[in-house]
């Protein structure tokens, strides 16, 4: 790679990666988003957080992993369980990553 | 509250999510320097770009030749995410001036959208400093992103299987704490409930298209299951 094509592809990248972060921003103060937008976006948070990690807590490189061994699903499904329960965000993420590093630990042995 | 101390409430927010980005710099530093590129390439791609798993997939690219609009479009792909984040955050931005917003867009990415934007509904950030936590989170993201991609080109191969250690999940365990609070109505669960089972039938598709489709089909599950709500009960 010459340092001209290094160049193009750090520019390219950064322009679309930017423009999709701030095109809408970018005319924010004159953009009025009709209610129904703003109650459908409103999903949002919860739907892609979700579409994020559920595929890394339940499945591997085989498949769905929804196994007692796999660290990932134990952990997820007690942080889940924590949250919904106790609904205290610093206890879900404690008790999930120590659900998490017990099992990777059992499994070890 | 001052401006700092609005700053560093961001970046207490994102603290769990750093650890768990931590790995993912450092890798991608390594795989960097182990694909020939050189420091300052790494360095340019992490701070100019700024774009996490993007960037792992430009480096794929590049080291299988790919064509320069091949990458960019790639790129775009991968990103387009971000876009529907834009949209959910333009009601808490509208009132900053442009320079502000261009920061801010900058400094997008999944991580700081998830540890600012839930603040806004849990009532614990608004309009008048929502936006100092927000950059707040973004430069301890910025720093911890640059600082691990120099880490990792210089170091990469002395700290051997730390992509296997597992600290990635600390980022799967804050998601799922900042989405249980959400969980309190059928088309919060309904969203819910689709996001993840789209996201995993449709893993499999190529530069996180999957994500997307998911996505959206469980945001309009969950706007279509609010209308039935508010339009049949009352």
């Amino acid at each position: 790679m010459t340092t001209m094509e290094a160049i193009a592809i750090i520019v390219g990248m950064f322009a679309v990666t930017f423009s999709v972060r701030f095109v809408l921003f970018a005319g924010a103060h004159k953009a009025n988003i009709p209610g129904w937008l703003e109650g459908a976006l409103k999903f949002v948070p919860v739907s892609v957080l979700t579409a994020i990690i559920a595929p890394m807590s339940l499945t591997d490189t085989q498949g769905l992993a929804l196994e007692l061994s796999n660290p990932w699903f134990v952990g997820a499904l007690v942080a889940l369980l924590t949250g919904l329960w106790f609904k205290r965000q610093l206890l879900t993420i404690c008790l999930g990553v120590m659900a998490f590093f017990l099992v990777k630990l059992i499994v070890a042995l | 509250m001052t401006r700092w101390q609005d700053a560093k409430r961001g970046m207490v927010a994102s603290i769990p999510m750093i650890i768990g980005g931590v790995p993912f710099g450092l890798l991608f530093g390594s795989l960097a320097a182990a694909n020939g590129l050189s420091l300052g390439f790494a360095i340019a791609m992490s701070s100019i770009v700024f774009a996490g798993s993007a960037q792992f997939v430009a480096l794929g690219l590049i080291a299988a030749d790919a064509p320069l609009w091949i990458i960019v479009m790639t790129t775009f792909v991968v990103n387009l995410r971000h876009i529907l984040y834009a949209a959910d955050m333009l009601r808490y931005v509208k009132h900053l001036p442009l320079w502000l917003r261009g920061v801010m867009g900058f400094g997008l990415t999944d991580e700081t959208y998830a540890a600012v934007r839930p603040m806004h509904d849990m009532g614990s950030v608004n309009l008048d400093n929502g936006h100092r936590v927000y950059v707040g989170s973004f430069l301890a993201f910025y720093l911890m992103w640059n600082l691990t991609t120099v880490l990792g080109a210089l170091a990469g191969e002395y700290i051997p299987g730390i992509s296997e250690w597992g600290l990635e999940f600390a980022m799967v365990a804050t998601f799922i704490g900042i989405v249980t609070p959400y969980l309190k109505s059928v088309p919060y669960w309904g969203a819910f409930i689709v996001a993840l089972v789209a996201s995993v039938a449709l893993r499999e598709l190529p530069n996180n298209l999957g994500l997307i489709v998911a996505t959206v089909l469980a945001v309009l599950t969950g706007f279509v299951l609010d209308r039935q709500k508010n339009g049949g009960g009352k």
